[in-house]
């Protein structure tokens, strides 16, 4: 009834809020639009949180130094150390805590009032990342086995029998290879699209019942502004947790490339 | 009008297709999820190690529901 989108002036969300239209030098593969905007922000501000933090660093932080080792100790202690292990750690926390941030920074822009549209939104950088931790695991795997060696150990686990072999390498073919990079772009980007949807659904729908909407229906515009402000806090939540599993399962995927079997 | 047609309905399947994509990740999930839990319960000591799995099996499951997505798109 109400989202059936002909209801007037009610525009449902569609995936066209995703495509705005160009701001500068349209056409050309360096087009600027509202969400390379958005995403320029996001750098900025993270760029200036860490440079302020590291600017005067001291041995006993204060409070600001303090909050941003806390999220650092985060990815560290919590996601590297406790997948990885200690050996290796201390090579794979710095990419791994880059991609933490940035993903985070880029989740959170989708509720931040101004800019209300999250940079991983777009397919562009869920896919970048997803090849950097491509080449992080495969990398991973063929220094701590050697080339060969990680091919075998991925494509033909032990303790089969012969036989499945058969059956078995191609679907690991196709789940190591192709699946993990490719689910862990879609993965953040569908999170990303259906938390802007369902938010842009959610306030134009309390415009909506507000202003045009005959007499009863006005109160249904509250119960709609109730859940925008819930979905907004949960869309909070769901930057985070997609930024966590995200670093997480490139910390298990590297884990799983080097661990000789 | 002709007459041989008593209804007509218009959209796009893929949003029936996610649908039916959505119920055996949902199902899994909730199913290894709750495994985890059980499991953490007894033994809370090897908690990481669950864990760990937890999201293995997790981007395993998810692949399917989020292919489904995909795919409407896609065909």
């Amino acid at each position: 009834m109400l989202a059936a989108g002909d209801g007037g002036s009610f525009h449902t969300p569609t995936l066209a809020d995703f495509f705005p239209s160009a701001i500068l030098f349209e056409g050309t593969p360096f087009e600027i639009n509202r969400i390379t905007l958005v995403r320029f922000v996001a750098t900025f501000v993270l760029l200036t949180v860490f440079v302020l933090a590291a600017r005067r660093a001291r041995l006993v932080p204060g409070r600001f130094q303090g909050g941003v080792e806390m999220l650092l100790d985060f990815v560290r202690v919590q996601i590297v150390e406790e997948i990885i292990g200690k050996k290796t750690a201390r090579r794979h926390t710095p990419l791994l805590t880059i991609m933490f941030v940035t993903i985070l920074a880029f989740n959170i822009t989708g509720i931040v009032p101004g800019l209300n549209i999250a940079g991983s939104g777009v397919i562009g950088f869920p896919i970048l990342l997803a090849l950097v931790a491509y080449v992080a695991f495969i990398v991973a795997g063929v220094r701590a086995q050697g080339g060969a060696h990680f091919l075998k150990s991925s494509l033909f686990p032990s303790g089969v029998p012969w036989p499945i072999y058969f059956i078995l390498t191609p679907i690991e073919i196709i789940s190591t290879f192709v699946l993990r990079p490719a689910t862990l772009a879609i993965r953040l980007l569908v999170n990303m699209v259906a938390g802007h949807l369902l938010l842009v659904l959610c306030f134009a729908a309390t415009h909506f019942l507000f202003l045009e909407a005959a007499g009863a229906l006005k109160a249904v515009g509250a119960v709609t502004l109730a859940a925008g402000f819930a979905f907004s806090a949960f869309e909070i939540f769901i930057a985070a947790l997609q930024a966590y599993i995200f670093v997480l399962l490139t910390a298990v995927y590297i884990n799983l490339s080097e661990e000789a079997h | 009008m002709d007459i041989t047609t008593l209804a007509a309905l218009e959209g796009n399947i893929a949003t029936i297709g996610y649908g039916l994509a959505a119920l055996g990740p949902g199902i899994g999930l909730g199913i290894m999820v709750a495994k985890t839990q059980e499991a953490t319960a007894r033994q809370p000591e090897v908690a990481g190690a669950l864990r760990t799995n937890m999201f293995i099996a997790l981007a395993a499951i998810e692949a399917l529901g989020l292919i489904g997505f995909a795919a409407g798109f896609v065909f």
